[in-house]
């Protein structure tokens, strides 16, 4: 097996290899093609590529060609795919030994390849990319990546902090540009160093590239070891927001180094540009994202094409932003933050998920071929190297970060609610690390700029060495420091609902002692966007509004998350046990509910009550769909062979039971037969009362009846009810369970009754499809299949004694009326899982208790009583009642089963 | 009450060290309980009921209740009260007091956690009977997603029931067979918010400056 699979990996290994040498060997030869062909530089779009145009028109006097390559029409773009597909391919390469990417960030593995690469093209005199010496990057790659990182920035968290973001964003890039600008202009002045001839206007556009941090490699560290939110949010807002600065600090400051002179005056009209710059990004990112939300407003009907507005509405803000000279990241950051909320309330869920990923994969490919471009460009440019000035650079470059973080938290502290200790500000200066921003913004440099190599260089040198250096060693130094984490992982549902209740309690608070904080501005928010806003932007219809179709989703998913993966066999079939076994719930229901909370959470404060009008009732088709799937899973786990010969050591392992001779002891070996060969394999679960109930289900679902004894068939019963209750809304199809008894069964009301002896089989059957909701369960006696079933059902009448012996408070008159039937199916029964999934001992419990004695089972239940479902006794259960304390002592609910009313 | 008013720069002072507010914060405070209480000497629930801003509070009921419930005084009384002092406003108010973060020893911290957890764990235990059970709990987060609409009740039983299951787990791990998780007690409730750093949610910034009030 392991051999197979290492052979594997080696085979795809050296397939990637093949394909890389394949492309890397195209794209330079394409280049040789181009500039013996075409003579034109690769920098030349298509439609004016003059090799086309002029070679089809003429006429010829050739025969017809057979068989014709015409690569300058195609090679722009076949170029970029092959670069593109190059990149992935490396990317794929080695997230395939997952170990690597943990301890070196993908950024440097990327810039190695790219190394690689490089070097094959330098050897062969290729071409550096297209990308790096044009406009390209900034129309095409750039937009991207800030829309990928503003789209998925955490909002709630974000805005929370955006004091402090914006702080660091940007007075940090002011600090850091004047700072590295000036103590480089200091260093010039130094005789033996030789550059004397770099001004200081230079030195600070050099400075403001250099200043833009891109910290992707410590965010991806930042995130995998979970580090406290506060400090991920600065650092993540933080790279957002100075990309725009710096690109604005970059712009003014390119118009300045290229002035002969500089006078007071322009050092404020540099000033007054720099805010107009920031605000008018603003402004259209604001315009424009509000324009993308009023838009999917109208897109009901036309879903293929919703999120194609995101998309457009976001360039279109990046590229007016740009046409005005304004800062165009800072116009798709606001846009993209505007539109989200709206927009994801507007389109369909299906939309949005796309949305998602397109955002996710153009962000991800664009950062992967700069990585990648850097590598080679490293290789393939020219290079000016002096020692001087590219180790001040790096020397300065670390050390105005590591002060201006020191500073600027000293003075930004009084005002955070959490302050920055020093390992946060250890971490915020370690993690700057230099990107993509500075790498194309050195290409940019316009070429009459005296020392523009030397600045490619050191730019180069930085990046290198922060990404390599300290990004590779970020994830060892924060861990051995223990910078303070928060704990990140979806932690418990318990964790969760208190965290939401502390922030209803915090904002009440609050409101009752008059204090303001970000709370005040939220509320102020949420008016104005309850009034204006949301009725401007957000479709009346609510039909698919995000809590509903959230709610929807989870659902759906919960369904699917108990389906699981196709199972092996029965042990590993995803089931309540196997959660309570985690002792924890899946990822996915935690993030879900987290989300469900996180969602009401936001509307707090909320004036109106929303989402009347729609019931949030899952579609059919979704569980019929469901229930499908289920079957053929469960089907397949119970293929001839998937069943372990010894189930039992395989429960064994799985449940921790008790061992073997006493489950033999306990059970008599003689079973009632299964209704096939492959059941009868899985026969252990049916032996032990606990693991009935959720094999059983099951096994129903499989093959729609089955046979039982009637002790498994109480515990049977009483499971579903439980899992149906537990479930109820989360899972969708068996939310309700009707059941058929035969009159034989219905007379053995009494413990004594005759027909409910263990050796009685009982053939089970459930019709799941039967309604929306509920689910058929017939039961007729296996000696007497012929018999005519009786529709009847449990009561609880007699349980009523049993009930009032717990305290029970008054009943709430409003509950009574919200009750929906379902309501006390799980009163009783709510220890049960519990003891099922950690009892080992259970099987000691003599069996006497499960004799199904105490069916309560009233031959004359009205008919009309068959749609409702069951409640909460199923016969042996009372048993249990009796003997042990109720674990919640009020009750309130238990008494008004409907059962109760007659 | 009638001391308050001859001499409340003393009875502030007395205040500010019995609770830990500075005493702005609670000249503050103080001007406020006079706007809330309509300039009398104690608030009722009504006055509390009035406060516009807290009326889409989802929890507002469990919010307004931990202000007259005798627990929350410090005092180890029980029971609920009608009206309540300007002192007694102050001394709910003091369980969000920001941790401070240095200075204190890992006893003091603790002990403060614990003290902003019991305040957590009174508002659900409504009957003051040590434990959360499944009925207040749930009701608890009814309220917490009473504003989403439809969903809220069904969902909110399944949280619930799944949170309870969870703190079951979590906080007894094997049971004998007989045993029955009867409710979240204080114990069972810190162990599972072990996680959760308190010092930094539980805290409002009470203001020192009376300017940003009106």
């Amino acid at each position: 097996m392991d051999d197979s699979i290492s052979c594997k990996c080696n085979w795809t290994s050296k397939y990637l290899v093949c394909l890389v040498i394949f492309l890397s060997g195209a794209l330079w030869s394409s280049r040789d093609v181009l500039s013996n062909a075409a003579g034109a530089t690769t920098k030349a779009p298509p439609v004016n590529s003059p090799a086309w145009t002029q070679v089809s028109p003429k006429p010829q006097t050739q025969p017809l060609p057979v068989f014709t390559i015409n690569y300058p029409r195609i090679q722009v773009p076949f170029e970029i795919t092959l670069w593109i597909l190059l990149a992935s391919f490396a990317k794929i390469g080695f997230n395939m030994y997952h170990k690597i990417t943990i301890w070196i960030p993908e950024s440097c593995l990327l810039i190695s390849v790219g190394l690689v690469v490089g070097g094959i093209m330098y050897a062969v005199h290729g071409m550096p990319p297209a990308v790096l010496t044009s406009n390209v990057f900034f129309l095409y790659m750039l937009p991207p990546i800030v829309l990928d990182s503003s789209y998925f920035m955490p909002t709630r968290p974000f805005f929370e902090n955006v004091g402090t973001v914006l702080w660091f964003a940007v007075v940090g890039t002011l600090w850091n540009s004047l700072g590295i600008g000036v103590s480089l202009y200091g260093v010039c002045q130094i005789e033996a160093l030789g550059l004397k001839d770099i001004n200081l206007q230079e030195n600070l556009l050099f400075a403001s590239i250099i200043s833009a941090v891109d910290p992707v490699a410590v965010l991806a560290v930042f995130e995998d070891i979970s580090i406290n939110e506060q400090l991920y949010i600065v650092v993540f807002g933080e790279c957002l927001f100075n990309d725009a600065v710096t690109v604005a600090l970059y712009n003014i400051l390119s118009f300045v180094a290229t002035m002969p002179e500089v006078e007071t005056v322009d050092v404020f009209l540099g000033m007054a540009r720099f805010v107009v710059v920031g605000l008018g990004g603003l402004f259209f990112g604001f315009l424009f994202g509000f324009a993308a939300a009023f838009t999917t407003r109208f897109t009901a009907h036309v879903r293929e094409i919703e999120p194609f507005f995101v998309f457009m509405f976001s360039y279109l803000a990046y590229l007016v932003a740009e046409l005005f000279s304004l800062s165009s990241i800072m116009a798709i950051v606001t846009c993209a933050l505007t539109m989200k909320y709206y927009v994801e309330e507007n389109v369909a869920q299906r939309s949005c998920t796309t949305i998602r990923h397109v955002v996710k994969m153009l962000g991800t490919m664009s950062e992967t071929l700069i990585f990648f471009f850097l590598g080679v460009a490293t290789i393939t440019t020219d290079h000016e190297w002096n020692w001087g000035y590219i180790l001040f650079t790096l020397l300065f470059a670390f050390v105005w970060r590591a002060l201006g973080v020191f500073v600027l938290t000293q003075i930004i502290n009084p005002f955070r609610t959490i302050p920055f200790n020093f390992k946060d500000q250890f971490g915020l200066a370690y993690g700057g690390l230099r990107g993509a921003i500075c790498f194309a913004l050195v290409f940019l440099l316009p070429q009459n700029i005296t020392c523009r190599n030397l600045f490619i260089t050191a730019t180069i040198v930085v990046i290198l060495f922060t990404v390599f250096i300290q990004g590779i060693s970020i994830r060892p130094l924060v861990e051995c420091m223990k910078v303070r984490r928060t704990n990140r992982k979806l932690g418990t549902i318990n964790v969760e609902i208190h965290k939401r209740l502390m922030e209803h309690t915090i904002a009440g608070i609050e409101d009752i002692c008059g204090q303001w904080s970000h709370y005040y501005w939220k509320d102020k928010f949420k008016k104005f966007n309850d009034r204006v806003l949301r009725k401007i932007l957000i479709r009346d219809n609510r039909a698919e509004s995000s809590i509903v179709a959230l709610y929807k989703k989870l659902e759906l998913q919960n369904a699917l998350e108990l389906l699981g993966p196709a199972p092996s066999d029965l042990s590993a079939a995803p089931s309540l046990m196997d959660l309570q076994t985690k002792r924890n719930f899946p990822a996915s229901d935690l993030r879900n509910m987290h989300e469900l909370l996180s969602k009401n959470m936001y509307k707090i404060r909320q004036r109106t009550v929303e989402y009347t009008k729609k019931s949030a009732l899952p579609n059919d088709s979704k569980v019929r769909e469901i229930l499908i799937r289920r079957h053929i899973s469960i089907r397949h786990s119970f293929r001839v062979g998937s069943f372990p010969r010894t189930g039992v050591s395989k429960r064994h392992r799985f449940l921790s039971l008790p061992p073997r001779k006493n489950m033999e002891s306990r059970s008599p070996p003689s079973r009632p037969s299964y209704t096939s060969e492959n059941l009868l394999r899985a026969p252990i679960i049916f032996r032990h009362g606990t693991w009935i109930p959720v094999a059983t289900l099951d096994l129903l679902i499989l093959c729609s009846s089955i046979v039982l004894s009637a002790a498994e068939l109480n515990n049977t019963i009483k499971q579903i009810i439980f899992r149906s209750r537990l479930f109820s809304t989360l899972f969708g199809f068996v939310r309700s369970a009707s059941y058929t008894l035969p009159p034989g069964l219905a007379s053995l009301d009494n413990a004594e009754g005759p027909g409910l002896e263990d050796k009685q089989s009982w053939k089970m059957t459930l019709h799941p499809c039967s309604g929306s909701r509920g689910t058929d369960l017939e039961l007729e006696p296996l000696s007497a299949t012929s018999s005519v079933s009786q529709l009847q059902r449990f009561s609880s009448r007699q349980e009523r004694p049993l009930q009032n012996r717990y305290h029970q408070p008054e009943r709430r008159e409003h509950e009574l009326g919200q009750q929906t039937s379902r309501e006390p199916i799980a009163e009783g029964l709510w220890g049960q899982p519990q003891r099922d999934s950690w009892t080992a001992h259970r099987y000691s419990r003599s069996r006497d208790e499960h004799r199904p004695g105490g069916g309560n089972l009233p031959p004359s239940a009205p008919t009309g009583w068959a749609q409702e479902p069951l409640i909460q006794k199923g016969g042996g259960s009372q048993n249990h009642l009796n003997r042990r304390p109720h674990w919640r002592p009020h009750n309130p609910h238990g008494p008004q089963s409907p059962g109760q009313v007659d | 009450m009638g001391a308050l008013f001859s001499a409340p720069d003393d009875h502030f002072q007395d205040l500010s060290e019995k609770t830990g507010f500075s005493p702005e914060q609670i000249q503050i405070l103080h001007k406020r309980f006079k706007q809330l209480s309509n300039d009398e000497d104690s608030l009722r629930r009504d006055d509390f009921n009035n406060i516009t801003d807290l009326a889409c509070n989802p929890i507002r009921t469990q919010i307004i209740e931990a202000f007259f419930d005798k627990r929350n005084y410090r005092q180890n009384a029980v029971g609920s009260v009608e009206e309540i002092s300007f002192e007694q406003f102050v001394i709910v108010m003091s369980h969000f007091l920001p941790v401070p973060l240095h200075n204190m020893t890992e006893e003091q911290r603790e002990r403060m956690r614990r003290e902003k957890l019991r305040f957590l764990f009174n508002m659900h235990d409504t009957d003051n009977d040590g434990t959360i059970t499944l009925e207040e709990y749930k009701h608890v987060v009814e309220e917490l997603l009473s504003r989403s609409g439809a969903i809220g009740k069904e969902t909110a039983k399944g949280i619930a029931d799944a949170a309870m299951l969870e703190v079951a787990s979590i906080t007894v791990g094997r049971m004998n067979p007989d045993d029955f998780y009867e409710g979240i007690t204080f114990d069972h409730f810190l162990k599972i918010l072990k996680d959760i750093e308190i010092e930094t949610k539980m805290h409002i910034r009470f203001q020192n400056n009376a300017c940003a009030l009106c």
